[in-house]
């Protein structure tokens, strides 16, 4: 289905990321699969086999991204960018710090910014591409002690749509997937009792496994998804319904 | 080897799809060859390439016309 097809998949060691490396390898795309650690990068390396490899990349980071393209020069230019990566930095809103409050933006926001630019000018050329951009449930919702993790994937959703338009042009497709709870290390963390609270919402009964947002990834960066652009996908089990 | 202006006309045939003929020195990009904003910034990286230099964005937005791309080209390579 994706015989050929180069991808990058960003925060690809561990959760939904990984699981979204690994079905598109599955699917025939050759995945080059970032973390920022050369221990992350190693680990996605040997999940991924011969179907492709893991990178070291801070998307919050200039320079990282830099190193980035050059490093990737040889393999060609990707056609599939999946902007996963992204960290938490909980706190009431009343005690969150600016530190706190930037480094959320940079990495969940900003780094969307910068790594599609930096692989659209490939795109651009090959008149193909398919980014597909992480979001959250709370993007939508809003979530206490979450202010800053709320505001980047709600800017997820106005900068995927606004890039749709500019690129549609050239056949390259920008959309979102919007994950509610989902079993990762990073939902792991949650007091139970919030964890509780927020199951009892979930039409579906149970929270979310990684593969259940790799199926919408897929889809997405699929022929079958040629006609989708600027959308969201909302995969919650029915927490929340737009 | 051909002529910048040469080159520089396959460019903008190649990267806006109009014929070899409508491409005449004084075209404008916008309004005599059909281009949009963002087949302009796509044309400016092109020239980046063929020619390995980089044209900055103030430079670049005053490159309207095929002979304004030819004149900058030209400048630009004799300095170097």
């Amino acid at each position: 289905m994706l015989d050929g097809k180069l991808a990058v998949v960003t925060g690809a060691s561990r959760g939904i990321g990984r699981a979204i490396a690994t079905s598109l390898a599955e699917a025939g795309a050759r995945v080059i699969g970032t973390a920022t650690s050369e221990k992350g990068a190693n680990a996605i390396g040997e999940a991924l086999g011969d179907r492709g490899r893991g990178a070291v990349l801070d998307v919050s980071s200039k320079e990282s991204i830099e190193a980035f393209l050059a490093d990737l020069k040889e393999e060609g230019a990707p056609v599939i960018l999946v902007n996963n990566a992204a960290v938490t930095r909980d706190n009431l809103m009343m005690r969150m710090k600016d530190d706190e409050w930037d480094q959320v933006i940079e990495t969940n926001l900003s780094g969307i910014f910068r790594l599609s630019k930096a692989l659209l000018r490939g795109m651009m050329k090959a008149k193909e591409g398919r980014i597909v951009n992480v979001g959250s449930v709370v993007g939508f919702t809003g979530n206490p002690g979450q202010v800053n993790y709320c505001a980047a994937k709600a800017g997820v959703v106005g900068f995927s749509k606004a890039m749709a338009r500019e690129v549609g042009s050239r056949n390259i497709t920008v959309n979102t997937v919007a994950p509610g709870f989902i079993e990762t290390d990073m939902t792991r963390g949650l007091p139970e009792a919030q964890r509780e609270v927020m199951l009892n919402d979930v039409a579906l009964g149970r929270l979310g496994q990684p593969e259940d947002i790799a199926g919408a990834v897929r889809f997405l960066v699929s022929p079958d998804a040629a006609y989708v652009t600027g959308e969201t996908i909302h995969v919650n089990g029915g927490l929340h319904m737009d | 080897m051909s002529s910048i202006e040469e080159r520089v006309k396959k460019i903008v045939v190649e990267q806006l799809g109009v014929k070899e003929e409508e491409v005449k020195s004084e075209a404008s990009f916008v309004d005599d060859l059909g281009a949009d904003s963002l087949d302009t910034v796509e044309l400016v990286m092109a020239l980046e390439e063929e020619f390995e230099c980089e044209i900055p964005d103030e430079e670049a937005e005053k490159i309207t016309t095929v002979q304004q791309a030819i004149d900058y080209i030209n400048e630009h390579l004799s300095d170097s």
